[in-house]
C-alpha cells in the first residue's frame, strides 16, 4: 500500500467536479437539510440565517452556531458546507476541524479583514469563493480556493446580478481563452489577475475550477437559466425556504438544473408550485446593503 | 485497444459527465449524453460517472431510467460505473429488505458508501491493478468501498485491505476516478470489455 496524499488541488477541485450539474441548498437545521436531501441537492450550505434574514437582521453576520453544522452533519449523508466571513483565519480552521465538507469564504456575512482573503492553499478543506468577474475569479483561485461561485445578490430572489455576473466571467474567459500570449500581461494588469491563471484559462480553453451561479436563483426557471448560460451548477439561498412550498420548490428547481433545456418540462415543473420568495429590486439597495461589493 | 469506434452513453442527471466524455473523446469513440430512456438505445455501452447517488438515484427515479438501466445490463451491454456510479450499481441487503432502495442492484457487490470518509479523508493513492504493469493513479473522493463479494465478481484493486475496484461479466467498477486522471487505462480495459461484448451474437 503507498501513502496517501490528502488535501491535494486535484482533490478538492475534485470534489466540487462532483458536484457539477446539481443544485447546493442553504439550510438552518436538520430539518432542512432532510428536505434537501430527500428532493436530491447534490450538497447544504449549513447557516444560521438565510441570506434574505441575514440582510433583514442587519448587524454583523458571522459563521453559524457549531451546533448547527454539527446537527446537519449528523442529520444528512451529502456533503455540508458552510460558510465563513472573508478573512476569518480561526472560523476557517473551527470549520475544518468540525469537518466540513467545503467552506465558502462569504460575502453574505459581514467581512472580518477588508484587505485580505484567506490564504487557502494550506487547508485541507477546500474553497469556495465569490466572483463578479475574470479578475476577482482569478485572484480567488490565485489564492487557493477550489471552487467558484457568482456572487449575485445574495437574499434578494432576483437573479439579474447573477446572470451580469456569469455573462462577465465567461465573456472574459473567452476573450483570454482567443488572446495572444503576448497579449495576457497587459490583461492581467488591467484585469487584476495573477498571470499564471490567465495563462492557464489560455491553455486549457476554460476556467481550471468549477463555477456554479448564486444569488438570486427563486425559480425552477431562474435556475435553467444559468445553466444555459454556462453555469457548472447552482446555489439556491433563500429560494426554497422562503418559498410557499420549500420540497416541492426544491424537487423541481433539481430537476430543472438538470433538464435544462426541456422547456416542457421546465413548463411542468412551474405549474402550481405557490408563491416563490418575494424579492427585492436591486436598485431599492442602497450601497451598503449590496452584499456583492464587499469582496476585493 | 479498440479498433472500433463505439457510442458511449455517460449518464447525465448530474456530476463528472465532461470529463468522461473528453476521455472518450481523446480515444476516438462517441459520448452520448443520457437523459432519457430513448437515449439508452443507441448506445453501445454506459458509463455512470462520480456525482452524489443520491441525486442521480433520485432524477433517475423520477425520469423511468431505473428499469431502463436494469434492462440495459440484462441485455449484457457493458456499464461502467465510477465511485457514486459504484454505489448505484451494488447491492444493499438491508435496503433490499426494506424495498425501499436506492441502488440499481446489478452487481453482487455489497458496498459502504462514504466508507473512507468525508471530504478530509479524501486522497490520491498509487493502486496495484490485476492486469496493469504500473501503479494507477488513483483519485479518491468522500469515495465507497466494496465490503464483500459474490462469486462471479473479480476483484482487481484493493486499498487498505478494502475492495476499490471490480468486474463481473459486463459491469465494471472503480470507488476512485479515473476521468479525474489522463490515465486512460481503466477506460481501455472499459472499452475492451466493449468490443468483446459487442462481437457476441446477440
Amino acid at each position: 500500500m503507498t501513502d496517501r496524499l490528502t488535501g491535494t488541488d486535484r482533490v478538492k477541485r475534485g470534489m466540487a467536479q462532483m458536484q457539477k450539474g446539481g443544485v447546493i441548498m442553504d439550510v438552518v437545521n436538520k430539518e432542512q437539510a432532510k428536505i434537501a436531501e430527500e428532493a436530491g441537492a447534490v450538497a447544504v450550505m449549513a447557516l444560521e440565517k438565510v441570506p434574505s434574514d441575514i440582510r433583514a437582521a442587519g448587524g454583523v453576520a458571522r459563521m453559524a452556531d457549531v451546533s448547527i453544522v454539527e446537527e446537519v452533519m449528523e442529520a444528512v449523508s451529502i456533503p455540508v458546507m458552510a460558510k465563513v466571513r472573508i478573512g476569518h483565519i480561526v472560523e476557517a480552521r473551527v470549520l475544518e476541524s468540525l469537518g466540513v465538507d467545503y467552506i465558502d469564504e462569504s460575502e453574505v456575512l459581514t467581512p472580518a479583514d477588508d484587505l485580505y482573503h484567506l490564504d487557502k492553499k494550506p487547508f485541507t478543506v477546500p474553497f469556495v469563493c465569490g466572483c463578479r468577474d475574470l479578475g476577482e475569479a482569478a485572484r480567488r483561485i490565485g489564492e487557493g480556493a477550489s471552487m467558484l461561485r457568482t456572487k449575485g445578490e445574495p437574499g434578494t430572489g432576483n437573479i439579474v446580478e447573477a446572470v451580469r455576473h456569469l455573462r462577465e466571467v465567461q465573456s472574459q474567459v473567452r476573450r483570454i481563452v482567443h488572446m495572444n500570449e503576448d497579449e495576457l500581461m497587459t490583461e492581467a494588469k488591467n484585469l487584476g489577475a495573477p498571470f499564471e491563471i490567465l495563462l492557464q484559462i489560455k491553455e486549457e480553453g476554460r476556467l481550471p475550477v468549477v463555477n456554479f451561479a448564486a444569488g438570486g436563483v427563486a425559480t425552477p426557471a431562474d435556475a435553467a437559466l444559468m445553466m444555459e448560460l454556462g453555469a457548472d451548477g447552482v446555489f439556491v439561498g433563500s429560494g426554497i425556504f422562503k418559498s410557499n412550498n420549500p420540497a416541492k420548490f426544491a424537487r423541481s428547481i433539481v430537476e430543472a438544473t438538470t433538464y435544462y433545456q426541456d422547456y416542457q418540462k421546465i413548463g411542468e415543473l412551474s405549474k402550481g408550485l405557490g408563491e416563490a420568495m418575494k424579492g427585492i429590486d436591486i436598485k431599492t439597495l442602497r450601497a451598503e446593503e449590496r452584499m456583492q461589493e464587499r469582496s476585493f | 485497444m479498440s479498433e472500433n469506434n463505439y457510442r458511449v452513453g455517460i449518464l447525465s442527471m448530474q456530476g463528472a459527465t465532461e470529463e468522461h466524455a473528453r476521455h472518450l473523446h481523446d480515444v476516438g469513440h462517441e459520448p452520448i449524453l443520457i437523459k432519457n430512456k430513448e437515449t439508452l438505445d443507441n448506445v453501445d455501452a454506459l458509463i455512470i460517472p462520480g456525482g452524489e447517488s443520491t441525486a442521480i438515484w433520485r432524477l433517475m427515479k423520477k425520469n423511468d431510467l431505473i428499469e431502463a438501466i436494469q434492462q440495459f445490463a440484462q441485455r449484457k451491454k457493458p456499464i461502467f460505473g465510477t465511485c457514486a456510479g459504484l454505489v448505484l450499481l451494488g447491492k444493499d441487503q438491508a435496503e433490499a429488505e426494506t424495498k425501499d432502495t436506492t441502488k440499481l442492484q446489478l452487481m453482487n457487490i455489497q458496498v459502504q458508501r462514504n466508507g473512507f470518509g468525508r471530504q478530509k479523508d479524501s486522497f490520491e493513492a498509487d493502486l496495484d491493478v490485476k492486469g496493469m504493469e504500473e501503479p494507477y493513479p488513483a483519485v479518491f473522493i468522500r469515495a465507497p468501498y466494496i465490503e464483500s463479494v459474490g462469486e462471479n465478481v473479480e476483484i482487481l484493486a484493493t486499498y487498505d485491505d478494502k475492495i476499490v475496484a471490480a468486474r463481473e461479466d459486463n459491469l465494471l467498477v472503480a470507488a476512485f476516478h479515473p476521468e479525474l486522471t489522463d490515465d486512460n487505462r481503466f477506460l481501455d480495459l472499459f472499452l475492451s470489455m466493449v468490443e468483446e461484448k459487442t462481437a457476441l451474437p446477440i
